[in-house]
């Protein structure tokens, strides 16, 4: 197979696995996707759907053991990433690639400043010297907003949202390629939330960064993502470009998620939820991963793999059902 | 309709090292009989002290608490053992919330036990009804809180909630930790336990979708004090307080052609250890001025609809 020559970054056929007291864990079931240099694309799906073993696996930082990627390719700019020896593929992280965490509180190092902790970054990847690094970082913190004379302080002495902008600082010291964002607003209260997903969206216009966001959030995939792909117990179920799933959500996930949620537009006396819980990734069920909770399963459902379907240019959707009533 | 809980410049400081954190300060309202009271707001507004303060899990600094139209503030432990059967919470993390080493039987079983009215055959039979009431298997009954999952568990902490027929019941972000498949479901749950029983909800979180959702009544908070109340419909059409209709602004929308006009607050929250007079949010307000430096009164400038913003008139043209 060779690599789509458009596209920056091409994920094709992505099999993760965990394996846990002799169990084998499905984490991730073949996911394909393509994003275009300078665009955003979207990973949205509940807990468990795979979305951060995604991420990881993209930038090799999955724990082996107990995870293994089994299958796949995943090209930047043409190049495999799943061949290049460690030694390289140290130089691709943070450099080329690097990955903003959910969680601010743990992912700084506590007894570190946090000037410091951008300044190696940049030291790392870039033969400058301290002084040199040292300006680049207090640099970085202006950018997300943080006054440099904050640079001697420890993360402690920061709020969880100002703690998230010293991540972003740092995944965006040396001027990444892609830029995996995996839930960065969720530990964070909506006003501050706000303020990231603006910051973000200005230093992805001001730097051309490409980006994967990772949410659960639906509002927030529609403020920042050109395209996004729903997952679902590790498969991507619908994917599309924004228009396409918010418009026009085909999947009976998808639409079942946007039923589930109560939003501010609309009034809704009763809440739709899915019925069921989702499977269990040791013991996935066969054909469709979704018809056990699904409203129109029938019996072709239950058999055979489920491809996913184009069921209009560039939207495609894994179910038969829906492919059916398409054409 | 009366109000089953009402509570009166109800205040709650803390002594820390550097002073006092004023969680709750001043705090008026009302929850009227079979009605739910959404209280909002971000993280340290004080929202989850003011539920505890309420049933009695920390005493309040000054101020009163009515239950009934009795006096609860002073109540002595003989009084608080019969409240707390009336009074009763279900916290955000179901897992915390849970002792890991009680089967499910045995949490429900425990505050019926307590009470002494159940005898150990008679509290089986209870929890059994219990479990069937908020839709848990009794192939479950054994199982430990590690065996479940999260909305299972949330569905054990409300059906622990619910033992002793209680009256009042403080929801503290009962679905935050849920995914929204699941967070479906148990906010339906919560609604029909309410038609059901008449009960009578106070609904804590930081989702404002959720909070208008489930809401008859909101009061939004900041940094310890009310800002604005009023009918939860009223809120989100005409949001009066200018951080109320930051709030609101900040939510993401799912619909991807009406973008919401975003009011970006600059800065955080500050402390809420000794703060000074005036509006507390003055610091991030884009309409300050000299007058929000003097102490803000929770003022009805719409009918029913109470702002603590000496410039709300002015702002919203009324």
């Amino acid at each position: 197979m060779t690599a789509n020559l458009n596209s920056f970054l091409e994920i094709k056929d992505l099999v993760v696995e965990y394996t846990s007291e002799g169990s084998v864990i499905h984490a991730v079931n073949g996911v394909s996707f393509s994003l275009e240099r300078g665009k955003t694309f979207g990973l949205v799906g509940e807990t468990g759907a795979g979305k951060t073993s995604i991420a990881k696996a993209i930038l090799r930082i999955l724990p082996d053991p107990p995870a293994k990627i089994k299958n796949g390719q995943i090209f930047l700019e043409g190049e495999d990433l799943l061949k290049i020896d460690e030694k390289n593929m140290r130089k691709i992280r943070g450099r080329k690639i690097s990955m903003i965490f959910q969680d601010p509180m743990t992912a700084l190092n506590p007894i570190m400043k946090v000037g410091k902790q951008i300044e190696e970054v940049i030291k790392l990847h870039n033969t400058i010297s301290s002084k040199q690094a040292r300006e680049e970082a207090g640099k970085m913190l202006e950018l997300v907003g943080i006054p440099g004379e904050r640079f001697n302080d420890y993360p402690h002495q920061f709020s969880g949202g100002m703690k998230q902008r010293v991540i972003i600082a740092m995944a965006l010291a040396c001027n990444p390629e892609l830029l995996l964002a995996d839930e960065p607003t969720t530990a964070l209260d909506v006003t501050i939330q706000a303020q990231v997903l603006e910051m973000i969206n200005k230093l992805k216009q001001e730097l051309g960064t490409s980006m994967i966001m990772i949410s659960h959030n639906l509002g927030v995939v529609a403020d920042i993502c050109d395209d996004l792909a729903v997952v679902y117990a590790g498969e991507v179920v619908e994917m599309g470009s924004k228009a396409a799933i918010f418009d026009r959500a085909a999947h009976p996930y998808t639409t079942g998620l946007f039923a589930a949620v109560p939003t501010l537009e609309e009034e809704k006396d009763r809440l739709a939820p899915i019925s069921g819980l989702p499977p269990d990734p040791s013991n996935l069920p066969l054909g469709c991963h979704f018809y056990p909770r699904c409203p129109i399963a029938g019996e072709e459902c239950k058999l055979g793999k489920i491809p996913l379907i184009e069921i209009e240019a560039g939207h495609f959707c894994r179910c038969i059902k829906i492919a059916a009533m398409e054409s | 309709m009366s109000a089953l809980v009402e509570v009166k410049n109800l205040k709650k400081y803390f002594e820390v090292p550097r002073g006092m954190l004023h969680a709750v300060d001043d705090v008026s309202f009302k929850i009227e009989s079979g009605q739910t009271m959404g209280i909002v707001g971000e993280s340290g507004c004080g929202k989850s002290t003011l539920g505890r303060v309420i049933i009695h899990l920390l005493d309040s600094t000054d101020g009163q608490i009515f239950f009934e139209g009795k006096d609860i503030t002073r109540a002595s432990r003989r009084q608080l053992r019969k409240l707390r059967e009336d009074m009763k919470i279900i916290f955000q993390d179901p897992y915390a919330s849970l002792n890991p080493r009680f089967t499910v039987e045995q949490t429900i079983m425990e505050p019926l036990l307590i009470s002494g009215k159940f005898s150990h055959k008679a509290s089986s039979e209870e929890a059994e009804r219990l479990m069937d009431m908020v839709g848990i298997d009794q192939r479950l009954r054994l199982a430990y809180p590690h065996e479940l999952d999260g909305g299972r568990r949330q569905r054990v902490g409300i059906a622990r909630a619910l033992a002793l027929n209680p009256k009042f019941i403080v929801c503290d972000e009962p679905v935050s930790a849920l995914d929204v498949s699941i967070q479906a479901q148990v906010l339906n749950l919560l609604q029909d336990l309410q038609d059901q029983h008449q009960l009578t909800y106070m609904f804590v979180t930081h989702d404002l979708s959720v909070v208008r959702h489930i809401s008859d009544h909101i009061c939004v908070m900041y940094l310890g004090v009310l800002v604005e109340t009023c009918e939860s419909k009223e809120l989100f059409r005409h949001p009066l307080h200018p951080y109320t209709q930051a709030l609101i602004s900040a939510v993401p929308t799912i619909d991807i052609h009406h973008k919401r006009e975003r009011v970006i607050l600059q800065g955080e929250i500050s402390s809420p250890i000794n703060p000074k007079p005036g509006c507390r949010f003055r610091k991030r307000c884009i309409y300050k001025a000299p007058e929000c430096y003097q102490a803000q009164e929770l003022v009805e400038i719409l009918p029913q609809h109470f702002v603590a913003c000496c410039r709300a008139k002015e702002i919203n043209h009324l």
